[in-house]
């Protein structure tokens, strides 16, 4: 009798602790779930090749927009160069800005603006830093060092038809949060929400991808969302003509073709 | 007055058909582009006081504005030009400027480039040592809009590249000089003030081809470049007729050469910059002749950081170090006022962004410690929509003397509005 109590008990405990834990074949680690979805995110293909449209809407509904090409290659040990090429709107027409990403370092970064024929180099906090303006910070478009935060899985819960693992995130570097939740599908790695909140403990912002297409066999996120709760101000990019392994060649991410942007890739 | 509606109308009327035409047409999808803007912009003195001549009112300057930015490109040839119409109200006419008009042609991976174009590069921040192309200091000065700073040249470019390594070469067969303050409106220092003058450009000759070449790549994170110039000083260099009452003086362009290099990268958690040059005074390299400028070594050191969100800081240390000092100070006319040997330059550059991006408010400020004087420029952008902004720039010089670089446009402090739409 007491044996089977014991058994009894010890099955419960095991139901216990692995209710609300990953199921078998998904990844259970957090940092490897973490790196997956990252890889599925931001490093999806040898190289990316889409246009952006941008819309910022403030609280009250005024609308601006922002249309450009980003030109993204990988490169061995976790590195990688984009080229961005804005189209819209006409103030900013024909400016180029380039960085060269590296993992656990700051990033270097290059401007063009056109008015001036000038190349700029350019100091910015990728955490804290708006990305031209929009609720995304530059860490938000690009990516954030695995490092640079402690993750936790918190359970697993369905989204919407989705099958998602909570995530959180406590940076152990400077980030725009001081917590994060991420819930990553549990079939393609992408992150399908992300609920970013402050010092006091407050939701400030939320992170929707809204629309994933199957991208050259690559679930893609094409509509997204990012949402700063506290002011309304919310900015939806939408990722159109997305195209993988392209070709892209080293020589397009130098100083000489920001002066001179590579027209065959932007039209 | 009727003269002046009949501009702006044709110019409204211009913009209006450009905008009906790529709508129509669907032309800047493919291979044709057209941008432009209309502008006007306004700059006031502020202090009252003004040059004895019947052209110095207090409008320093004020104008609107029709830039047309039409570009072509198809496979490997590229065409673009950006065409100015304006009415000037200082001179109370219209006129037309030709910003840039210029064929590309590319031959694997190099590209030529022939016409009209803005030359610029060196990594200082509004200070210039390798960057020797022309600049317009009336424009700068008179708050408008800071590409005007560039005073475009007819030149011959080569730019060849490799991912590691690239070059380029200009040839300048005609000379530009740079464009400084109008005595006319800006109350400045002259030390032959009342004299006749007269400007005596270089010829246009072969051997007076002006030749600019960088070879520039990126190595552990650094943009590195080195530089060689052969020309001409830009800034006139005054040549009496005779030394004690001079009855003409001669505006001269003394031959040039400079040799320099810079890097920039980040390190420190910002962006360090660093550039030095030698000028290499040809017609006097003895420094004996007191009316040429006597060569000089020239260096910068910047640092630029982002303390927080969307503020941004910059610092500059700049330095001239005149050759032949001593040959410098035997030489020089009595009463004429002494430069440095070691002039000194600092600036700073603080900017905030707020509301998404679209208000900037920023200072730009120099002061150098050697000749004890300042330029300030504050400024206030705001975007109110995508198409349109409006700015507000300040001026402001000062220093202990009326002779140095700024102290003598302690008189011309101005305030500067400008309200652009871009299409």
């Amino acid at each position: 009798m007491n044996t089977w109590i014991v058994l009894c008990a010890t099955v419960s405990l095991i139901l216990m602790t692995t209710v609300g834990q990953p199921r078998a074949g998904v990844a259970s680690d957090a940092t490897e779930i973490i790196q997956q979805s990252q890889a599925a995110f931001f490093e999806a293909g040898q190289d990316l090749k889409a246009r952006i449209k941008m819309t910022l809407t403030t609280r009250e509904g005024q609308q601006r927009l922002r249309e450009l090409t980003m030109l993204r290659k990988n490169f061995p040990a976790g590195e990688q160069k984009y080229f961005l090429f804005f189209h819209r709107p006409a103030d900013v027409s024909g400016t180029a800005f380039m960085v060269y990403k590296y993992p656990n370092r700051e990033d270097d970064r290059w401007l063009f603006l056109p008015a001036l024929n000038l190349v700029q180099r350019v100091a910015a906090r990728d955490s804290r830093s708006s990305f031209v303006g929009s609720d995304f910070s530059y860490e938000d478009i690009s990516g954030r060092d695995l490092e640079a935060d402690t993750h936790r899985v918190l359970r697993n819960e369905a989204l919407g038809s989705r099958q998602t693992v909570v995530l959180e995130s406590v940076p152990t570097r400077e980030a725009d949060y001081a917590r994060k939740l991420t819930w990553i599908d549990e079939s393609t790695y992408l992150p399908l929400k992300e609920e970013h909140y402050d010092l006091q403990g407050a939701l400030y912002k939320v992170f929707t991808a809204d629309e994933i297409q199957d991208v050259q066999g690559l679930p893609t996120i094409t509509k997204r969302t990012m949402t700063n709760v506290k002011t309304g101000h919310k900015t939806e990019v939408v990722f159109e003509s997305v195209a993988y392994n392209v070709g892209l060649g080293n020589d397009i991410f130098t100083e000489r073709t920001l002066r001179r942007p590579p027209e065959q890739w932007l039209k | 007055m009727f003269r002046r509606v009949i501009f702006l109308a044709s110019v409204a009327l211009w913009v209006h058909s450009a905008c009906l035409m790529s709508h129509a047409s669907g032309v800047s999808a493919e291979n044709l582009s057209i941008h432009g803007f209309l502008q006007a912009n306004y700059d006031m003195r502020i202090t009252g006081q003004q040059p004895p001549n019947p052209q110095g009112g207090d409008l320093l300057f004020g104008e609107e504005r029709f830039q047309l930015r039409l570009g072509y490109s198809k496979e490997k040839v590229r065409l673009f030009t950006r065409t100015d119409l304006f009415y000037d109200h200082v001179a109370n006419r219209p006129g037309v400027e030709s910003r840039e008009a210029y064929a590309e042609g590319s031959v694997g991976s190099s590209d030529l480039r022939a016409g009209r174009q803005i030359l610029i590069w060196g990594v200082g921040d509004y200070l210039f040592i390798n960057d020797i192309f022309a600049k317009d200091w009336g424009a700068f000065f008179s708050g408008r809009p800071v590409e005007y700073l560039r005073v475009p040249q007819n030149a011959v470019k080569l730019d060849m590249g490799t991912p590691g390594l690239s070059a380029e070469i200009v040839a300048i067969p005609f000379f530009q000089e740079d464009k400084l303050p109008p005595r006319s409106s800006f109350v400045q220092f002259d030390p032959f003030s009342g004299v006749a003058r007269t400007t005596q450009q270089p010829a246009m000759e072969f051997q007076n081809t002006e030749v600019a070449a960088r070879v520039y790549g990126t190595t552990w994170g650094f943009d590195t470049a080195l530089y060689l110039y052969r020309g001409f000083f830009r800034m006139p260099a005054l040549q009496p007729n005779q030394v004690t009452t001079p009855t003409l003086v001669t505006e001269t362009f003394p031959r040039l050469a400079v040799y320099g290099a810079s890097t920039r990268g980040n390190t420190l958690g910002g962006v360090v910059s660093a550039e030095v040059g030698y000028y290499d005074s040809l017609n006097d390299q003895a420094g004996h002749n007191p009316a040429i400028p006597n060569s000089s070594f020239r260096y910068l050191v910047g640092y630029q950081r982002q303390p927080w969100e969307d503020f941004t800081v910059g610092l500059q240390y700049y330095g001239e170090l005149m050759s032949h000092y001593d040959a410098y100070r035997a030489t020089l006319p009595a009463g004429f006022p002494t430069q440095d040997q070691h002039r000194q330059l600092m600036t700073i550059r603080l900017t905030q962004l707020f509301w998404h991006q679209t208000l900037r408010v920023g200072l730009f400020a120099f002061y150098s410690p050697t000749d004890q004087d300042y330029y300030l420029i504050p400024e206030i952008r705001y975007s109110i929509s995508d198409n349109l902004w409006m700015s507000a720039t300040g001026n402001i010089f000062g220093g202990r003397r009326p002779t140095t670089f700024f102290g003598q446009l302690d008189a011309n402090d101005n305030l500067a509005v400008t309200m652009r739409y871009e299409f």
